[in-house]
């Protein structure tokens, strides 16, 4: 699978690796098939590597603020129900996690 | 009352409305019997909405004092990654179970004043992730004109429901595709309008550089209708183009239409290649020109796109922890509640685009995919910004190398799959409008497959797309 000097087929280490990162767990059975997946993906898209490209200019085009003004605020706590209403564990107006430290 | 669904346009429906041959209540009774009779076997709904009547009786109030819009009491589908508050939302994953849109988005605010009414959410693929709906947590959703066969991705359930009768349109949104792949694979007009012409406020996010919400519909006038009411800059969405970010033009005399016909020879199917060189010769009759063009670098737009579309999925994919909203399964710490949850709830096509995303972007691979890809994504804009400067006003070419495949054909091979996609992603990477429209049937077994051309216009120029469009389903 290897095109020129890029070998596209990853180890298996480095799904794990990567499903960690991403904060995936990925049942065992299915590491091997998205190893081969990945693998044959990255070797398509990998042809892009014969191109040398120009680096494109950084642009930051017209300079504007995207934000909305900081006026006319709404009522404290006026959302904080319907949003909360997603969250699948709350107390107190708050969302619930497990411990961080 | 039976009125005929299967012939109606927006326009047909709004003068009867107004003229009081049908109501809208009679309409979506209309729609909501096809429903019941029809989306069991195509499962192009996840959710009929239980307040449609009372949606139809404001239409008709509104028709009766005579405040009406094109779109008063006309009837969506709503794909299911499009928040409409109060309702559940859920992009077809399982990851946002029980999730219900706090507000509205754009689009859909822009309907409801419109006086447009809502008969359900429409299946997909899970967050938009696929070409065949196959990808979505609560079942394929089959093509009307063959049930074994997929009715495209990932709006497929609102292309199904517009050509099942379902609905007289929809809203779809399209990433690289996703409109007007299932708009040709079911025989409907499909807009990917350009980036920034529709809000994405309350479009749950796939790829932020790529995504637009566009109509599917009956036919080009139907779409353009859409198209109006729901485009426009918005305070919401930060990307979002004014009247004034391109230049407006006005409509030439003769339209000219470039073809890339290097790009047209491997992996496309014979009959689409007949069908649309039958295509080209329509348009001429039109009165058309059509000159070859070439486009050196629009080989590399599905590499490209699938560089930047999974790396732009694995950043915004991140907020669906169990945290703040959906679904969550419980492990012993707070590492493995975000573990469980995601690796569980996320279906396997978007398991396998984050991966991926994470992959071309991580350290040591940066360069070498995603960088390279921006810079190769700026030489495409390039390519086409100089044909169309040169005169060319639309740029056609088949809209899918094939017309609707088998369901399973392609769902264990994701690298085919993606191929499909093969000729609508350019126009998500360079950011300029397309359209699909309908170009005929190939048969298969007994079938009746639909086949649609292309056409895509410079940044701003949807007019141009709908004149030719008009033109060409005259002949």
């Amino acid at each position: 699978m290897a095109n020129g000097m890029i070998c596209y087929m990853l180890k298996l280490e480095e799904i794990e690796k990567l499903a960690k990162l991403a904060r995936l767990e990925i049942p065992a059975e299915e590491k091997e098939t998205l190893r081969k997946e990945v693998g044959e993906i990255l070797e398509y898209i990998g042809q892009i590597q014969k191109l040398s490209p120009q680096e494109p200019p950084k642009e930051a085009g017209i300079i504007h603020n995207v934000f909305c003004d900081d006026k006319g605020p709404h009522q404290t706590g006026e959302f904080t129900d319907a949003l909360l209403a997603n969250a699948p564990d709350r107390e107190d107006g708050y969302i619930k996690v497990k411990k961080i430290l | 009352m039976k009125i005929d669904l299967e012939n109606l346009t927006i326009k047909k429906a709004h003068n009867a409305l107004l003229r009081k041959e049908f109501s809208a209540r009679e309409l979506v009774e209309n729609y909501l019997a096809e429903i019941e009779k029809k989306n069991p076997a195509l499962n192009a709904y996840l959710e009929v909405f239980g307040d449609v009547l009372e949606q139809a009786g404001a239409a008709d109030e509104k028709i009766k004092k005579g405040d009406t819009s094109l779109l008063t009491g006309i009837p969506f589908a709503i794909k299911d990654n499009i928040l409409i508050k109060g309702r559940r939302a859920g992009a077809a994953s399982r990851i946002l179970e029980n999730y219900v849109a706090p507000y509205d988005a754009t689009a859909i605010k822009k309907l409801k004043e419109a006086g447009a009414i809502f008969l359900g959410r429409a299946n997909m693929d899970e967050f938009a992730m696929g070409s065949s709906t196959e990808n979505s947590a609560y079942g394929v959703t089959k093509n009307p004109h063959d049930e074994t066969r997929v009715a495209g991705g990932s709006s497929g359930g609102s292309a199904a429901a517009v050509a099942a009768d379902l609905a007289l349109a929809a809203l779809g949104s399209d990433t690289g595709g996703s409109v007007r792949q299932p708009a040709s694979f079911c025989g409907l007009v499909g807009l990917k309008p350009t980036y920034g012409a529709v809000s994405r406020s309350g479009l749950m996010a796939m790829g932020s550089s790529l995504d637009q919400i566009g109509p599917l519909a009956k036919n080009v006038e139907d779409a353009e209708i859409i198209f109006n009411a729901i485009c426009g800059q918005d305070l919401m969405d930060s990307t979002t183009i004014s009247e004034k970010t391109y230049p407006a033009g006005s409509l030439p005399e003769k339209f000219i239409v470039g073809v890339p016909r290097d790009f047209l020879g491997e992996g496309v199917a014979p009959e689409v290649l007949k069908n649309f060189e039958a295509g080209l010769k329509k348009l001429e009759q039109a009165g058309v020109e059509i000159r070859d063009i070439e486009l050196p670098n629009i080989r590399y737009s599905l590499p490209v796109y699938y560089i930047i579309m999974p790396a732009e999925i694995s950043s915004n994919l991140a907020r669906f922890d169990g945290v703040k909203f959906g679904a969550k399964i419980s492990g012993s710490n707070l590492l493995e509640d975000y573990l469980k949850t995601r690796g569980q709830l996320f279906g396997k096509e978007a398991r396998r685009r984050i991966i991926l995303g994470t992959y071309v972007l991580s350290a040591g691979y940066y360069d070498a995919y995603y960088n390279k890809a921006i810079a190769v994504r700026k030489m495409i804009a390039d390519d086409l910004k100089k044909v169309f400067d040169s005169g060319v006003n639309a740029i056609a070419t088949p809209t899918t190398p094939s017309p609707a495949f088998k369901i399973g054909e392609k769902i264990n091979d994701p690298l085919q799959m993606y191929l499909a996609d093969i000729f609508t992603v350019t126009a998500n990477i360079a950011g300029i409008p397309a359209i699909s429209i309908p170009s005929g049937f190939t048969e298969s077994a007994d079938k009746k497959l639909p086949l649609s051309l292309q056409l895509q216009a410079s940044w701003g120029r949807e007019d141009i797309l709908f004149e030719i469009g008009k033109k060409f389903e005259k002949i």
